[in-house]
């Protein structure tokens, strides 16, 4: 593995009674593509918001590029400039353009003019397909557009790390394929990815890594072939079949 | 099996035509109520009292469309009053410092709680109680002042209302990107929640319109009365109630068509949604 880009030491996050993290130690290599896997309620969506801090963790520590985010004093805003962050809900910004809702963090965050900014724009809405919507709102885009032009904003402010949290769980099956194409088109680019995701295929195909979370731990890690193809663990091994073979009847 | 359907004695009539019959009676009905009305009113004393045309046209051409502008002028400064006031004590209620919440929420719960009329006998008593004080702009300031302080109370819930309404995954998404807590409101909260509360603050600004014939107890000049008062001078020398008629369909010309705005924006905000 390369130098880390995210490194999380023995990280905790409570809801309430709620233990949803039970010690996570983590790293993401620089230019490395991480699936994370697991069953509902496993944390794993939690872990990921722990990382861009939009949950604040209880205890334990989280590095990104060598600095603390986790540090009460850290400046977080300028933090989050370089992790870009996709939502199963898409949470394009319903009263600007698709144009303008990858402009909109340019000005008023990076501080860039008008002019360059829709450049930039533009150049990411044209690498995830979408040159000729540009000026369309939110509202007129299929979901399948609405997270390319998801991924189009997050990808204008020159992210050093991709946070994806279940970013096909909300769409139509048909609509799911052009979103996984860009994204592995952005791990071929050399994106640092970290994907919570329940699509099997993808993790084994475009992971350099993938992780099984269960109950708040992480159970087992490694190679996609490893771990989807050939699990240590028995929790890897229930819940795979449960994924890859939903008919199958388990007597429980 | 057919016997046991018929074995329940069969009613006379169908639903169908019992609903029928049913609305028959109520036809019915409405008839002879308006014929009973049309033939015991005494219509001549009824038009006299209420819509004589001679005074209804001297209402309209001594000073109508002046007291129509007034009506208005009051009401647009008191709107942008409580629209600028009400964002910022919205502000304040949503606001980590308690104090700031506190006295927001002390202003809103005191203001609406106390009858409007109420705070406008207070500000026309109150170059009395203190002797030299005076509100600029007269008689605008005190007027704007008065009904601005009741109607920002009610917008303050309303914007409040509309920046918890605006989804939690918007700030989220704002603030992934980088953006501070103050740019995420103004750029992505705010213009989304000032769209969500547009149809009930349409409706704040009819209640205010209507509201603003409360300023007869501040005691303004001819030169200045609004449409109620207006209405009630020419009432009350004529004798007669057609000025005052006047006056209130003169209210109907304002607040219909805000009603049928406020209708038209819930019913495309329904379908945006």
């Amino acid at each position: 593995m390369a130098e880390a880009l995210v490194r999380i030491n023995d990280l905790h996050k409570s809801f309430g009674d709620l233990h949803v993290l039970r010690g996570i130690d983590f790293e993401v290599g620089v230019r490395e593509v991480v699936c994370v896997i697991g069953p509902s309620g496993s944390g794993k969506s939690t872990l990921l918001r722990c990382i861009n801090l939009l949950e604040t963790p209880e205890s334990g520590q989280v590095f990104v590029d060598g600095e603390e985010l986790t540090d009460p004093d850290c400046d977080i805003d300028t933090a989050r400039r370089h992790i870009g962050m996709l939502f199963q809900s898409f949470n394009l910004f319903p009263h600007l353009t698709a144009l303008e809702n990858c402009m909109v963090a340019q000005t008023i965050v990076a501080g860039r003019g008008q002019s360059e900014a829709s450049k930039v724009a533009m150049h990411n809405l044209e690498r995830v397909g979408l040159g000729d919507k540009v000026h369309a709102y939110p509202a007129k885009l299929s979901g399948g557009q609405q997270q390319r032009v998801a991924i189009a904003r997050a990808l204008s402010m020159e992210p050093a790390l991709m946070l994806f949290d279940e970013p096909t769980s909300a769409l139509d099956p048909e609509l799911v394929g052009d979103v996984l194409t860009v994204m592995r088109q952005l791990a071929e680019d050399g994106m640092t990815m970290l994907v919570v995701t329940h699509e099997m295929a993808f993790a084994r195909e475009v992971a350099d890594r993938v992780v099984f979370m269960d109950d708040g731990q992480i159970v087992e890690q490694g190679p996609p072939q490893d771990v989807i193809g050939n699990p240590r663990q028995e929790r890897t091994r229930v819940f795979l079949k449960r994924v890859l073979d939903p008919t199958h009847v388990q007597p429980t | 099996m057919t016997e046991t359907i018929h074995a329940e004695p069969r009613r006379r009539l169908s639903p169908r035509k019992r609903a029928q019959r049913w609305r028959l009676v109520q036809y019915a009905v409405l008839v002879v109520l308006v014929g009973l009305a049309i033939s015991l009113a005494n219509w001549s004393q009824i038009l006299d009292a209420f819509f004589r045309p001679d005074l209804t046209w001297t209402t309209i051409e001594q000073g109508l469309p002046k007291a129509f502008y007034y009506t208005v002028t009051y009401t647009a400064g008191a709107f942008i009053y409580g629209l600028v006031v009400g964002t910022i004590l919205a502000l304040m209620k949503l606001s980590s410092v308690g104090p700031y919440r506190w006295l927001a929420t002390a202003y809103i719960e005191f203001f609406r709680g106390l009858p409007a009329i109420i705070v406008f006998i207070a500000f026309s008593l109150l170059p009395l109680g203190i002797p030299g004080f005076r509100i600029p702009f007269p008689p605008y300031g005190t007027v704007w002042l008065a009904l601005g302080i009741v109607g920002s109370a009610y917008i303050a819930e309303t914007i409040r209302a509309g920046i918890q309404a605006v989804p939690r995954g918007q700030i989220e998404a704002a603030r992934s990107l980088g953006m501070t807590a103050g740019q995420t409101m103004r750029k992505i909260a705010l213009p989304q929640a000032f769209r969500i509360v547009l149809p009930p603050l349409t409706n704040e600004l009819i209640l205010l319109t209507k509201d603003s014939s409360l300023i007869f107890v501040i005691g303004i000049t001819v030169e200045e009365f609004d449409l109620t008062y207006y209405g009630r001078e020419i009432a009350n020398n004529e004798a007669n109630m057609t000025p005052l008629v006047v006056a209130g369909f003169a209210y109907l010309l304002i607040t219909l068509p805000l009603s049928i705005i406020v209708r038209r924006m819930e019913r495309s905000g329904a379908k945006a949604r």
